[in-house]
């Protein structure tokens, strides 16, 4: 292996070589997320050794496992309340949680929100990309109204989830959103994420070309980006009642910030005032 | 050496059981009739160094308490019936990923919410078969407060020795009784850690095959840097579905249960030399019957009580010695018949079971017991 500088980001000196090729689908949007979650690694200069990642079922479960750093691939839904453990347990390592829309906002939809409530040093990235793709392509909490999945043969009748509004007012300590297409901003917005001193949840619009991008005649890879693009409405943001989130409101960059302290700060600080006048009280 | 004797009801032995053990996280749920072992963890822990969190449900205190032990720190969680469903699968994955982590299920009534502040022994079976896929399973089913106290501490050292999950089943009549106890002394306490890798990292193998079946766990942060997956993984820890890695891969969990019933099975005999009449009674059950031993001796049946203290794996070979002389055996248990199952499976064929069963959330008496010993004596 190369050794790491830090002037020059190699992605191969942060991936598991012998697992290529990995199995991503052509024209998946996860791939560069993963590219700009290593890069800003890298730019902060945090140590693989102590690095942490959790990810839970489905394509963005598998991301983890390319990443030569400590891998957690728990069951479904369950990545940030595994993370929650292994952060009160070893506060000194870096935790990240690479989650999917399905398995962060339906079957892991109450962890997020807590998650966000308790404010703990983790960050999630949360790589959207509409629908249940592991599975073969089932309608997932974020996709859009309308569009074709295999258990909506009529188009979708339930509004996509905007998981940034949820994410803020549930209390998170960092929110924000980017799209692969934009990889350096990308980047930058995971380093914020890293940076930050609490609970930050990421959310990267990624694309499922292969089976919902066919499935609804959305072309390919560079067309479903450029799509993406086409939606942002910076301007949108402040009265998201009066728009269904995609594809008609797509905000990028830092959306909230509610700074106030680190769980896991506060937890010991507690058990030491807990000690000092607890000695007879047990 | 120190004996400090305390007054204290089951859920608090769990507790101070655990933090004798070395526990040092705790992640649960409130629920009754287990919410006391949340509590007095919630006060115990920060005192040690350790750490305590409620969290949002039942499935997000499993997932937490396998990150903290993911993480190298003794961990737990305790439960009752429906939140024992809950965690099932998460059970599953600290199987699989070789997760040690304790998680007490004190027993209520059920089905579904059923009778929540009534004593059940309804989940003897969920606790062997709970999760799905076969996997390996240590379940301990203490009968005193003492005892509470005393397989805390040992389940916390069989999940560290073969890392997997240990699930302590006792009810609600135990969690609440009070009992004198006295607690271990520290020094003398023999207290297991998991096998930590230690050596090169290069090329390190997470789950290669040890002469115990268990494979060293790297601590993350120490240079290893593995994987940890629920998906079926070969020995270096990455998904495979070859047919033989995979069967290789389970065979050997299996085997770390299978290979160790002689540290991993614990009971107790009482006058079953020459007994006749076998009682296999388990948690509070056992003291209704050793009671009702004791009168049927008084009247001159040769009674006697096999009571398992390991449930799963069953201590097959012991029960079979136990039950030389019988003519019969009784199983009284709090539930429409679980562990009479296991018993006729083991020496079904050979003699009469028969089972003496409550689901209305009361505990059985000695009385009724000796009733059916009674009639068991006389056929």
């Amino acid at each position: 292996m190369n050794e790491i500088t830090p002037d020059k980001f190699e992605i191969r000196d942060y991936l598991r070589l012998d697992l290529m090729p990995h199995f991503m689908c052509p024209g998946c949007g996860h791939g560069i997320a993963l590219r700009a979650l290593l890069w800003a690694v890298h730019e902060l200069g945090i140590d693989k050794d102590n690095l942490a990642i959790v990810s839970g079922i489905g394509c963005s479960g598998r991301v983890g496992a390319y990443i030569d750093a400590n891998t957690y691939h728990v069951t479904h839904g369950r990545p940030l309340a595994f993370a929650t453990g292994l952060k009160l347990a070893r506060p000194d390592l870096k935790v990240i949680v690479i989650t999917g829309d399905g398995d962060c906002l339906a079957i892991g939809g109450n962890h997020l929100i807590h998650a966000c409530r308790r404010n703990l040093d983790i960050t999630c990235l949360m790589l959207n990309n509409e629908v249940y793709g592991m599975t073969g392509g089932q309608v997932s909490p974020t996709t859009a109204e309308t569009r074709l999945t295999t258990t909506t043969p009529a188009g979708n009748s339930e509004p996509a989830f905007d998981a940034c509004k949820l994410a803020e007012a549930a209390g998170a300590g960092l929110v924000g959103r980017e799209v692969t297409m934009q990889t350096p901003a990308l980047r930058n917005l995971i380093k914020e994420g890293l940076a930050y001193e609490g609970f930050s949840f990421l959310e990267v619009m990624s694309d499922c070309t292969e089976i919902y991008g066919r499935k609804n005649d959305l072309g390919d890879s560079a067309e479903m980006v450029l799509a993406q693009k086409s939606d942002m409405r910076p301007e949108a943001y402040t009265n998201s009642a009066e728009q269904p989130f995609r594809p008609n409101r797509l905000v990028t960059g830092i959306l909230a910030r509610n700074d106030r302290p680190e769980y896991g700060d506060t937890y010991r600080r507690q058990a030491a005032a807990l000690c000092g006048e607890g000695d007879d009280a047990a | 050496m120190t004996v400090i004797l305390q007054n204290l009801h089951g859920n608090h032995a769990c507790a101070m059981g655990a933090i004798a053990a070395g526990c040092r996280f705790f992640a649960g749920y409130p629920i009754t009739p287990s919410s006391e072992i949340a509590e007095r963890m919630s006060r115990e822990l920060p005192l040690v160094g350790g750490t305590f969190v409620q969290m949002e449900d039942e499935i997000a205190s499993i997932a937490a308490v396998l990150g903290a032990s993911a993480g190298g720190i003794k961990s737990m969680t305790a439960t009752s019936g429906p939140g024992f469903s809950l965690k099932q699968e998460n059970i599953g994955l600290a199987a699989a990923a070789e997760i040690p982590c304790v998680i007490a299920n004190v027993m209520r009534g059920g089905p579904s919410t059923g009778t929540p502040t009534r004593p059940a022994q309804g989940d003897i079976m969920q606790a062997r078969w709970g999760s799905h896929g076969d996997r390996p399973v240590i379940a301990l089913a203490p009968a005193s407060v003492k005892e509470v106290y005393d397989q805390t501490i040992r389940a916390f050292n069989l999940s560290e020795r073969y890392r997997m999950p240990v699930v302590l089943l006792f009810d609600q009549v135990i969690s609440h009784l009070l009992e004198p106890i006295e607690l271990a002394d520290m020094a003398s306490l023999e207290l297991v850690d998991r096998p930590w890798a230690t050596g090169d990292s290069a090329g390190f193998e997470p789950y290669a095959s040890t002469e115990t079946g268990v494979p060293p766990m790297p601590r993350p942060g120490d240079g290893y840097r593995t994987h940890t997956t629920g998906l079926t993984h070969g020995e270096d820890g990455f998904p495979t579905q070859d047919p033989e890695v995979v069967t290789r891969a389970t065979q050997r969990l299996l085997d770390k249960v299978e290979n160790h019933r002689a540290d991993i099975e614990s009971y107790e005999c009482h006058d079953t030399e020459d007994a006749e009449v076998l009682i296999v009674a388990y948690g509070i059950s056992a003291r209704a019957a050793r009671a009702a031993v004791r009168r049927a001796r008084g009247q001159g049946i040769a009674a006697g009580l096999f009571r398992p203290i390991t449930i799963w794996p069953f201590p097959e070979e012991a029960l079979k010695a136990a039950a030389s002389k019988a003519k019969a055996i009784l199983v009284p248990e709090m539930n429409a018949g679980q562990l009479v199952l296991e018993i006729e499976r083991i020496v079904g064929h050979d003699l009469p079971v028969a089972g003496l069963n409550r689901i209305d959330g009361q505990a059985i008496n000695p009385d009724e017991i000796l009733q059916r010993i009674k009639e068991l004596a006389a056929k």
